[in-house]
Order: structure tokens, then sequence, then C-alpha cells
């Protein structure tokens, strides 16, 4: 297959963090391929220290794999030129786990609204971004009026998450990469938030990697799931066999440690179970 | 059951912003039997950890208790005032705080840091006598006597609580209120958190009240759940009846939300928002997102009526339903 045709494609990523004694290999032989005609959500779960937000800062180009390459849209990403890497910035954008931290205190939400359409030049007038923020905020359902004119610390969590999301719409990027997205979010919300996420990639064709601790809602949302631990994917597939059969002994563990809401399923599952690879 | 060691009543919290006043938490009723472990979930804002804060008299202005009891073995604690109050909390009910990452004193060993707490309540113990009561206490939690040296940026998030756990129980409370005790762990390291905890407090047979908004971690881990909404508890239930016969339309739904990890199905959350404990709307407060909301709901607040064997509800549906299949 011709490069060109993958959104993106990490072949081999290998990350070490120091040296001598020190030497910490966060990352070891990732490989993760997004084809540019069929946009996807992708899991990247595990648990704390698996490497999953490493994995997710390498997409985001803000870390420079040790080994391996990093390409997107046939381009490698080290040898891009300024402009092209500004648009990579347009067409990949973040979120983060914590939306109460992302947003700058002292500005309205019209303000972190406007700002990227101004840098980005995707508007000439002022009429036009208004339209374009109205647009993004009624896909992730706010009403203008809710929001705007407040300041970050006026509205609730799920509300900012929302904000943050919209965002990235309005810069009609290709590829999302969403860092724990719902879980600092209420149970009530985390379904809704979700739910956009299928949405974005079924209507505008964006591809999500979606980075989680959470299983359900990664079977829920996902097409292909990779099974981070101690930095080396221990499997992957699509979503429905990898968390619905698991082969692997430490997805079986990462199953078996979720608490199921049916006091009539045992928790099961202990550290004594953890592979020791 | 036993006589309850917990009897709340018509407990009422507010905060005053400026000249409004916000019910935080209003005429909050339930009782504890001893060893029992009640879970209370909530959206944010919904008035779990004003409740919890409240039982334990640590909530601060502009918070103010306006009304209500809370009788713990036959002390009523909204009633103690200072030396009192002081050598209540923690010798009869403690508290394993949400952030354990931020709550142990950077600057102390961990031994120190359990010796101090037994050293504050009991003046006649000897030091050989407190050294082998941290010993033990760290043991019981699973952490090797080593970690009493270390200081807490040693030590992992798990630890910490585990930390955070045995100093909870180091005086055999009679109750011990967990705040999201978990939310900063991964899922493996959360259950063996959980099992500490669960494992310690049926040791020294103290109550337990989990405060969180994670379901699955309730189901697996306590016996009764409650569930606040607006400032009111709004249900509560014995575990295996809230989860297989849930009786108000919002613990339906919110059991419904649930992402399901057996197969794939559509997301449903909850339609519209929690309202502003400010800007209440008339009648019951779940109303306006509620699928099964009738006039009577839009226009007077559903009293917590007995719905069964340790159940409670706030819904005139389910009221009407039950006096119907009477």
């Amino acid at each position: 297959m011709n490069p060109a045709d993958n959104l993106l494609q990490l072949a081999g990523i290998k990350i070490v963090f120091g040296h001598g004694k020190k030497r910490f290999v966060a990352l070891d032989d990732v490989s993760i391929t997004i084809a540019a005609d069929r946009p996807k959500i992708i899991t990247i779960a595990g648990e704390s220290g698996s490497g999953k937000t490493t994995l997710g800062r390498v997409a985001l180009g803000l870390l420079a794999p040790s080994e391996g390459k990093f390409i997107y849209r046939g381009r490698d990403f080290e040898m891009m030129s300024g402009e092209e890497r500004k648009t990579f910035r347009r067409e990949v954008q973040a979120i983060f786990q914590d939306p109460f931290s992302v947003f700058n205190p002292f500005y309205t939400i019209d303000h972190l609204l406007r700002m990227p359409l101004k840098s980005f030049g995707i508007v000439k007038t002022r009429k036009e971004a208004d339209d374009v923020i109205a647009e993004a905020l009624g896909r992730v359902g706010l009403r203008p009026e809710q929001v705007l004119g407040h300041y970050p610390h006026q509205l609730s969590g799920g509300q900012r998450q929302r904000i943050v999301v919209a965002r990235s719409l309005m810069l009609r990027p290709k590829l999302i990469v969403a860092d724990e997205p719902v879980s600092m979010i209420d149970a009530s919300l985390r379904a809704n938030i979700l739910d956009r996420l299928r949405t974005l990639r079924d209507e505008f064709g964006i591809s999500i990697i979606y980075i989680t601790h959470d299983l359900a809602t990664a079977r829920q949302v996902s097409d292909e799931v990779h099974i981070l631990y101690h930095g080396k994917d221990v499997e992957s597939g699509d979503a429905a066999s990898v968390i619905g059969a698991p082969s692997h002994a430490y997805t079986r563990l990462l199953m078996s440690s979720i608490p199921r809401p049916d006091p009539d399923i045992p928790w099961a599952g202990s550290l004594a179970d953890r592979p020791t690879h | 059951m036993s006589a309850p060691v917990l009897d709340v009543r018509n407990l009422s919290v507010s905060y005053l912003i400026g000249k409004q006043r916000a019910r935080a938490a209003a005429d909050i009723s339930f009782t504890l039997s001893a060893g029992e472990r009640l879970g209370i979930v909530g959206e944010s804002g919904s008035g779990k950890s004003t409740l919890a804060l409240a039982l334990m008299r640590l909530h601060k202005p502009p918070a103010r208790i306006d009304a209500g009891e809370a009788w713990l073995a036959g002390t009523d604690i909204m009633r103690l005032e200072g030396e009192e109050l002081r050598r209540f909390r923690w010798s009869e009910i403690s508290l394993v705080p949400q952030g354990a990452m931020n709550s142990l004193n950077p600057v102390m060993r961990i031994r120190k840091q359990l010796a101090d707490a037994i050293e504050a309540h009991w003046r006649d113990w000897s030091r050989a006598k407190i050294q082998a009561r941290v010993q033990e206490m760290l043991e019981r939690v699973g952490l090797s006597p080593k970690v009493g040296d270390l200081y807490p940026h040693e030590l992992s998030g798990g630890m910490k609580q585990r930390v955070c756990i045995a100093l909870a129980v180091v005086l055999e409370p009679k109750l011990i209120i967990a705040d999201e005790p978990t939310s900063a762990l991964d899922v493996v390291v959360q259950r063996l958190v959980i099992q500490t905890l669960k494992d310690v407090q049926e040791q020294i047979g103290a109550a337990l009240i989990m405060i969180g908004h994670d379901m699955g971690l309730m189901a697996q881990s306590v016996d009764r759940l409650a569930v606040m909404y607006a400032g009111r508890m709004v249900d509560i239930a014995p575990v295996r009846d809230f989860f297989h016969r849930p009786l108000h339309p919002y613990s339906q739904l919110l059991i419904s939300s649930l992402p399901s990890l057996d197969e794939t199905k559509p997301l449903t959350g909850i339609p519209g928002m929690q309202p502003s404990l400010f800007d209440l709307p008339g009648g019951c407060s779940f109303h306006p997102r509620c699928p099964s909301a009738k006039d009577l709901c839009r226009q007077t607040d559903p009293a917590f009526l007995p719905t069964g064997p340790g159940r409670g509800t706030a819904c005139h549906v389910v009221r009407e339903s039950l006096d119907e299949s009477r």
C-alpha cells in the first residue's frame, strides 16, 4: 500500500527515557495504522505507567520516538517543514483528561474559541467566526448563550469538556487524540460525550485515538483496541474480540479488575495474576 | 438487624452565597448498623461530600448546619463543641479523604504521622506501645513495616491510599467515611485498595460510608446504596435490590446509562442537567429530566418514604405504583 494512503502510521515506535542505570523503556515496538479512507476509533488501554499517554504524545507530535517512524499523510513527521507542521497542528487535535486545567482562567469562552480560528486563518470576519462557533457548540449539545461570555470557572466539568470537543471540531481535524476524556465526568454525562465521539467518526470522518483504562467504554465506542503493558502492545484487534474474548493474561486481569455494576457478578482478579513479562 | 450505630435525622446543610441560600443537603435521614457499608452516589454538586463533611463537622463557612441530629453510639455529633468534638473526631468517626496524594504531611515520615494520631487521643500510651500499634496497622493494610520510615513522596498512589486507610482505622472508630477513596487509582490497584478497606473495616466492626460516582465500584463494595440529587436523598436500597429492581426513575436511568462490557449497545445518557441549587424547579427537583413526570411532580416535592425493607424513595410515581399494587 502506498504510504500516502494512510492518515497516520506509527511503525515500531520505541521511547526511551534517561540512560545508563536510569534507562527506562516507556514504549517498545508499538505500531498503529489508520487508513485515510476508513476513519476509525482506536482505543489504547492499560494501567497507569503502561505507556498509553506516552503513545498519545507521540501521535500528537509532542515527543519524538527514540526508534521507529511517525508518518502522517505520507510525510515523516521529523522531515516536515514549518508549513506542514502548522497544517498538522490544525488537523490533529487533543482532548485531555482534566477539563478544569486546560483553559486559561482569565479568558472568556468566546476568546478561547475565537483564538484558534484566527491563528489558523479559518475564518475571515467576526460574523463568520460567530457562525462557526455556534455551529460547533450545537454539535456538542450546547447552546451558545449557555456558555459564551462566561469564564471557565462558571461552567461545569461536562460543559467544559464539551467546549474542548467543540473547539477541536471547528478546526475540521482529521484526527483527535483523546486522553481519558471522560474519566472526570459524571456517569450520566459520560455516555453523551462518548456518543459525540462516535458521531465525529460517522458524520465527519474524524479518526480518534481514545486513551483510557475503562474497557467498558472502549468496547462501546471503538473499532480497534490495543492493550499496553509495560510499554508493550500485548494484545490488539477489533474491540469485540479483544474485550469479549481476551487471550492475553494481562488483558484478562484488566477485565476481571473492572467492578461490574451487578452485585451478583463477583469481582475477581488480583495482582498475583499479573504476568511478570 | 441490630440497633443502628448511626442515626441521622433531618440533617440540613446550606451555603450562604451573597444573599442567596443554597440547600446543599436538605432534610437527610438514614440509619446505619454496626459493620454495615453504605454507598452514596450522585453527580458533582448533589451534596454527597457536603453530607460527609457535615457528619464529621468539618464543613467550613459559608456552609452551615441548619437543622438535624446525627447520633453516633449515643452522642449527637451536631451538639459537640470544642475539646469534646476534637476527641470524638477520629476516635469515633474518621475519614479516608479523596486525594490521598495531598492529605499526608509531605515532610513527616509515615510512622510519625500514624503515631501522632494515636498520641493526640490516647495520651496514656507508652512510646513502645504506640510503635507496636503503628507496626500492626501497617501490616493490616498490607504494607511492609519499612514503609513507616518513608516519606509520602516515596510511595505510589495505592500505597499512600493504604496509609490513609491505616490512619483512619488506627483508633478503631465506629464510623469510617471514605470520600471517593480510589478516584485517582487505576482499576487493578483500585480493587486491592477497596479490598484492604473492607478487610480492616470488618476487623474493627466499624460502619462505613463510601462516597463516589462509580456504580460498578459501589455494586461490588457496599451493602446498601443511597442516591443524592440536587441536595436531597432520593433513593436508598439494599445493593441487590438497587441494581436489579431500581425504583426511583433517576436510579433507573443511572443504571441504564452504564456502558456494558459484554455487548455493544447504544450509549444512553440522562438528558438535561442537574438544576442549580439556587434555582431549583418547583415540585420534585428531578421532574424536568424525568421520563415519567406527572402534574403532581411539578407541583409538590415528594416526601422520602419507606418503600420496602431497608428501602426508601422520594418519588410520587413510585409511591403511586406501590399503593396500587397493595
